[in-house]
């Protein structure tokens, strides 16, 4: 009986662990193991021509002055967008969840649509937005007498143009879950301040904000997680440009991969990513725990 | 009483803000599609197409093959959906259910392996992909889609609710444990079969970097693809462009609109531990 059980166990489960071992696992080893060799596209033609080197290609990678453009440009983008994209998710979580707020429904469902739509579409639309001559942007600003800006022309401008099109594609997932911690928080707590006598800023700064810290902390740590694989934005807006100015690490790892078939240069690539986004997460969680949200 | 009037005008104010921000983008690609070639070129920025046309479509559709990247959208993504749903539903079963050795320290294994990024594994998967010939096809794309870690922690999550006593009884009465995952319990998984259907349907839609990395030739594009081919091509033809965007936005849209409240369900599940 039990050891029926037992196969069936493994009967049921083994499908998906074929799939994931030799679609996923096996490649991760796979590409630690490239990391160390030259492939290139010589050895795409034949496996003779590849060669074991050791850390060289991760000696290249930290002399390639691409790649810390590429490391600045993902850590900017991760540094102002996390917190900007945490910020606005709070900010619409506590306008959907006010007790004032009317046509909540629809106000959820509008504020989060953006999530569900396609990346690619919504980041050719944003090109168009924010283009210089004709762009709805710039004619909006011109009302209120602000000059046209080059947005996605200038180096400058071109990751906070990123940055805001990260901000307003995916504020609505995090405002979910921010709203699900926001319900959570016992109700008996703002009728024992409103005793007190404490107004509605008060409220939030000592009841809301606190009991919502570890709910602030997951989402900071799933969003920073996903800003370091900043990919498709900068394909689709900038093609990495203007002067590799929206260059992302992923980017890189693609153009070097796919573009220039130097497989193993890329899979170091790929791997010093890894690195550091588990050290930022490590310094995040870090930080959590000494407030106690983790 | 007029603080709190204006609070709450304030408040909705704000709401209303925020919602024309998150929607304007959406309506105006819909406005755009339906204009003239060219004429959204022009300053000010029409808002509004005056003579009104689907030519946009129609160019796509019988010019640019647009349909057919529809078809390979459905195909691959419905593909995904199905099989990926077969094989979470029965592993997230199993390592919530049935006991057997090693259960714990493999899936402690799969859990540990969910902060490893997929990108890391997509150079040796390229080549594994050649190696299998399925470099541009549709098995290129479906095939590394059929299982996911996510969706196995999300049933087994759901699937730890199930008595002991009804697979207990189900065992007495003599039922195989395929007949028991078929009859008991995949009618008690329903909720999470739909909240799992729709998540990886839109996950499936909307991926962007392996099909572009094993899609070689556009034959088999899905819709994300050829409209990120069609962007660097026609970058003059703005109302093309925004038809191809709506035709690739609107099909997962109606579906998430349709069964949100599941979606947003296996959202919640899946931030508590990811």
């Amino acid at each position: 009986m039990k050891s029926r059980q037992a196969l069936a166990g493994w009967m049921f489960a083994a499908p998906a662990l074929i799939v994931i071992a030799v679609f996923f696992l096996l490649p991760v080893l796979a590409a630690l193991g490239l990391s160390f060799t030259d492939f290139d596209i010589y050895a795409l033609a034949s496996l003779k021509n590849l060669r074991f080197v050791g850390l060289a290609n991760y000696l290249v990678v930290l002399r390639m002055g691409l790649f810390w453009k590429a490391l600045g440009n993902t850590l900017y983008f991760v540094a102002v967008g996390v917190p900007l994209s945490v910020a606005a998710a709070l900010g619409a979580a506590l306008l959907v969840h006010s007790r004032l707020a009317r046509w909540k429904g629809f106000f959820r469902v509008a504020l989060f649509t953006p999530v569900v739509t396609n990346l690619v579409a919504v980041a050719v639309i944003w090109k168009y937005l924010f283009q210089q001559r004709y762009g709805v942007v710039n004619y909006a600003l011109g009302a209120l007498g602000i000059h046209p800006l080059d947005w996605l022309g200038n180096p400058h401008l071109a990751m906070p143009t990123i940055i805001l099109f990260a901000v307003w594609k995916n504020f609505g997932y995090a405002m979910i879950i921010v709203l699900a911690g926001l319900q959570a928080i016992p109700g008996e707590l703002y009728e024992a301040a409103r005793l007190d006598g404490a107004g509605a800023w008060r409220q939030l700064r000592h009841i809301t904000l606190p009991m919502l810290g570890p709910t602030l902390m997951t989402v900071g740590l799933l969003t920073m997680v996903g800003y370091f694989q900043l990919f498709a934005e900068p394909y689709v807006i900038t093609e990495g440009g203007p002067l590799q100015s929206t260059l992302s690490v992923l980017y890189l790892m693609y153009n070097q991969g796919f573009d220039w078939w130097n497989l193993g240069l890329a899979s170091a690539i790929a791997f010093v990513l890894f690195v550091f986004s588990l050290a930022a997460t490590w310094v995040l969680v870090r930080l959590g725990r000494r407030k106690g949200w983790v | 009483m007029n603080a709190a009037r204006a609070a709450a005008w304030s408040i909705n104010g704000l709401l209303a803000l925020l919602a024309g921000v998150t929607l304007f983008p959406l309506l105006w690609m819909l406005s755009v599609s339906l204009m003239p070639a060219g004429s959204a070129s022009s300053f000010p920025p029409p808002l509004w197409p005056v003579h009104a046309t689907l030519a946009n479509y129609r160019a796509l559709f019988v010019g640019a093959d647009l349909g057919r990247y529809l078809l390979n959208s459905l195909l691959v993504s419905g593909g995904i959906t199905a099989g990926s749903l077969l094989c979470n539903l029965l592993a997230g079963y199993a390592f919530a259910k049935l006991r057997f050795a090693g259960r714990e320290r493999v899936f402690g294994l799969l859990l540990a392996a969910l902060v490893i990024p997929a990108q890391v594994a997509m150079m040796p998967l390229f080549l594994l992909a050649r190696e299998l010939h399925i470099v541009d096809s549709y098995a290129g794309v479906i095939l590394p889609a059929l299982a996911s870690i996510f969706g196995i922690y999300l049933v087994r999550q759901y699937a730890r609710a199930i008595p002991d006593e009804l697979l207990e009884a189900a065992r007495i009465d003599g039922a195989g444990e395929l007949r028991i995952f078929l009859r008991v319990v995949l009618p008690l998984l329903k909720p999470i079969i739909l909240t799992l259907t729709i998540l990886t349907f839109l996950t499936a839609w909307n991926d962007f970097m392996w099909p572009l990395i094993v899609l070689t030739g556009s034959g088999h594009y899905t819709l994300p693809i050829a409209l990120a081919s069609l962007a660097r091509e026609h970058n003059q033809n703005v109302e093309m462009l925004m038809a191809g965007a709506l035709v690739t936005v609107l099909p997962v849209l109606l579906l998430f609109l349709l069964l949100q409240r599941y979606y947003i369900q296996g959202l919640l599940l899946g931030s508590v531990k990811r």
